[in-house]
């Protein structure tokens, strides 16, 4: 799934508005699979306008495939809206959940040290503790990276969420 | 839409009775279709309605009647099926519709909704099954919802780029009352649009390239048909004095007979048409999307040559090759604009060199004194002499036949050109006599893919439709066998139809008169003597079972690889690179 910075070259965020009913998500899926597009994340979420969703999607492939994807997608009856979305014209933000071995107490502490100011504690049961961070997905593909010598059990992470800058709808 | 006046049902409607209603409303003449448990309340709607309601023999034969309805008429057909297998019945259909952009309105049954994705007796998942094979569909959750989901699937199926919508209908939801205000709705469609005259910009960019040109093409494809351009691409052409080319679906909206027109272009049509694209400084596609079989090799299209895409989808520019410039929007319109702005061309070299080309390499068969298809399709052409709605299968018949019947109006050519679907022609044929009545329809058949859907020729007994069947029986499923012959060593594999019937019998089987043609001297006579006869009549043409279809450009290959002429039996040629 979630791929290293250095890979992230062709990773591209696409935002749609679609009508907010059910086999929406499949129809715009399709369209990703059918191009061999895989999605490496995906965020559904209410828009301010009950009757239309917000995805957003993050995929890995070709810049002239997506072009065909974007399209193909905008045609579809259910999608007022689709584009791509750079960090020039937007701004982008991801959340993760990570749980590392909280082991003894000085690895405990080595983990407060390293989180200081920079993320929080969620939770803290009998040998688990549950991190969240807020960042770009660089920054958190990095604190993933620190984290891994306390051995990391498992991660969630929301996936990218856009906005368009400025007027512009997303 | 206007609400102010809504047309008050007077009793207390079923769903069922308020959708049949709104087809009502909607014009429709036909629905074609099959009943089923989950139907039934549908079906009884129909029942006193004064839409004619005609049992077919097999849903995936009610998509493709729909289907050349719709080809010959614009308008579009719709399909009324049960759920389970009736509804994925129709899948062929809907894919061969939505491949060649025709409109369609798909009905089925669905099981119960507190049923749904129970597993229930014969419960499909149609809505997820044809997903990708439809312009759009519906899951009716609301029997309240049913007016407005009509009316905005007859919006969306019949402009744009046209292409089916399927409505599925759980049993409960069409047996509920109906208790909305209005048979006449809003419609709620806020992700569609679809654009109209083209941007003016577009236009004047398109006009300069043809400036200085002096060896223009242009290619006219199914986009011109459905748009009805072909007035204007005439004026078009004469006044560029362009030559004109022709996709299989294309064929007709500009005349084949014209002096500036080469016929159809690609995989097997003429040699000149494939010539000039060898040659052409400036290639304009009107309404066709640069398909496989026109352009196996999308790096050696044209090469050199300025390309122009005129296409009402804006996601088919640009999704096969990049061109020099673009327009998106109705092609009728967009044509009639652009014709303000052109300049005449200096074209008489190059008409004078494709006529070069036509000379050198017509269209030809080889006279042996045996009965062959070309001969049959070239008689079938100096009898019909283009008034008729020629509608065919899918095969060597239908490159042959596209060959040697030259067309002269659009929706008079009627095949499954996208999708190449085996078994359309019949049942197409038949939703063209439909349509058009006073018309003379003929299905140009193989004998493999008539055997498909042939079990509507009950459809043709019960509704006394004139249509006449041509069956070109080669006994082999021949352009695959054709493949096999010239690119895997003549080794024969899956292509034998041995155990055909006796065509002539199963015509008669189903109270239809056999005409038996497999002499060329009484050929002609019998040919005309059938497709004279004023009811329905089957034509059993036995032809020589081993003929190829020549010209031909290796799937994968470009114009410039064209093989024109028959190669030497010990000839290896390579084997294909593109797909079929």
């Amino acid at each position: 799934m979630t791929q290293k910075s250095e890979k992230r070259k062709d990773i591209h965020t696409v935002s749609m508005l679609v009508a907010n009913k059910p086999g929406v998500l499949v129809r715009c899926a399709q369209v990703f699979a059918r191009r061999g597009f895989n999605i490496d994340a995906l965020v559904v979420s209410a828009s301010v306008n009950p009757k239309f969703s917000r995805m957003t999607i993050t995929a890995s492939g070709d810049p002239g495939t997506l072009e065909q994807i974007v399209k193909q997608t905008s045609k579809l009856i259910d999608v007022i809206h689709c584009s791509e979305h750079t960090r020039t014209d937007s701004v982008d933000r991801e959340y993760a959940l990570i749980k590392v071995k909280s082991g003894s107490s000085a690895q405990k502490a080595a983990i407060r040290k390293l989180l200081k100011g920079r993320a929080h504690v969620m939770d803290e049961s009998s040998g688990a503790i549950i991190i969240g961070q807020t960042g770009t997905t660089e920054e958190l593909d990095s604190f993933e990276g620190s984290l891994k010598k306390f051995g990391i059990v498992e991660m969630v992470r929301s996936g990218k969420l856009v906005m368009a800058k400025g007027k512009e709808p997303t | 839409m206007s609400t102010t006046k809504p047309a008050q049902p007077k009793k207390q409607l079923t769903g069922a009775e308020a959708l049949i209603k709104c087809l009502e409303n909607f014009g429709v003449e036909y629905i074609w279709g099959l009943s089923g448990g989950a139907a039934i309340p549908i079906f009884d709607a129909l029942v006193g309605s004064k839409i004619k309601l005609i049992l077919v023999r097999h849903e995936q034969g009610a998509t493709h009647i729909a289907d050349g309805y719709a080809r010959a008429t614009g308008k579009p057909g719709v399909v009324l099926v049960t759920s389970g297998p009736g509804a994925t019945n129709t899948v062929t259909g809907i894919m061969t519709a939505h491949m060649d952009s025709v409109p369609m309105i798909v009905l089925t049954g669905q099981t119960i909704s507190p049923m749904l994705g129970k597993d229930a007796f014969q419960e499909s998942d149609i809505f997820g099954i044809t997903m990708p094979v439809v312009k759009h569909s519906y899951l009716v959750r609301n029997t309240n919802d049913i007016p407005r989901i009509i009316k905005e699937a007859f919006h969306i199926t019949n402009t744009g780029r046209p292409g089916p919508v399927l409505i599925d209908l759980p049993k409960d939801v069409t047996s509920a009352p109906f208790t909305g205000n209005s048979l006449n709705p809003p419609m709620d469609l806020p992700g569609y649009t679809f654009p109209g005259k083209g941007r003016l910009s577009d236009i004047k960019k398109i006009a300069k390239l043809f400036d200085g040109s002096k060896r223009p093409l242009l290619l006219v494809g199914h986009g011109a048909v459905l748009s009805r351009a072909g007035d204007a691409i005439k004026k078009l052409a004469y006044k560029l004095q362009s030559p004109v080319t022709n996709t299989l679906l294309g064929k007709g909206e500009f005349p084949e007979t014209d002096p500036l027109s080469l016929g159809m272009l690609g995989m097997h049509g003429t040699a000149y048409a494939n010539k000039a694209l060898t040659r052409c400084d400036l290639i304009c596609s009107i309404g066709s999307r640069w398909d496989d079989r026109i352009n196996g090799n999308p790096q050696k299209f044209c090469i050199g040559a300025k390309k122009i895409h005129i296409d009402i989808d804006p996601a088919e520019i640009g999704k096969i090759l990049l061109p020099d410039a673009s327009c998106i929007g109705d092609a009728r319109l967009i044509v009639e604009e652009l014709l303000k702005y052109v300049k005449p061309c200096d074209t008489k070299d190059w008409l004078k060199e494709l006529n070069g080309y036509r000379r050198q390499y017509p269209l030809k068969f080889a006279s042996t004194g045996k009965l062959t298809a070309q001969y049959v399709l070239h008689e079938l052409q100096e009898i019909i002499q283009g008034n008729a709605i020629v509608v065919t299968d899918v095969g060597q018949h239908q490159m042959w036949s596209a060959q040697f019947n030259l067309s002269t109006k659009g929706q008079r050519w009627l095949s499954s050109g996208g999708a190449g679907t085996m078994g359309f022609g019949f049942p197409a044929a038949i939703g063209a006599q439909f349509g058009r009545p006073n018309d003379l329809v003929v299905a140009v058949v193989g004998d493999g893919g008539f055997q498909m859907t042939f079990a509507e020729l009950s459809t043709v007994y019960n509704s006394k439709l004139p249509v006449k069947v041509l069956i070109i029986d080669n006994k082999y499923l021949g352009m695959v066998r054709q493949w096999q012959e010239l690119f895997f060593d003549n080794r024969l594999s899956g292509v034998d139809l041995e155990g055909n019937p006796d065509f002539i019998k199963l015509a008669e089987a189903y109270r239809i008169k056999g005409v038996h043609i497999d002499k060329v001297e009484d050929c002609r006579a019998k040919l005309k003597e059938a497709i004279e006869h004023k009811g329905p009549v089957v034509i059993h043409a036995e032809v020589i079972k081993e003929d190829n279809v020549f010209p031909m450009i290796p799937a994968g290959k470009s114009a410039y690889e064209m093989i024109i002429e028959p190669p030497g039996k010990d000839k290896k040629l390579e084997k294909p690179t593109g797909s079929t």
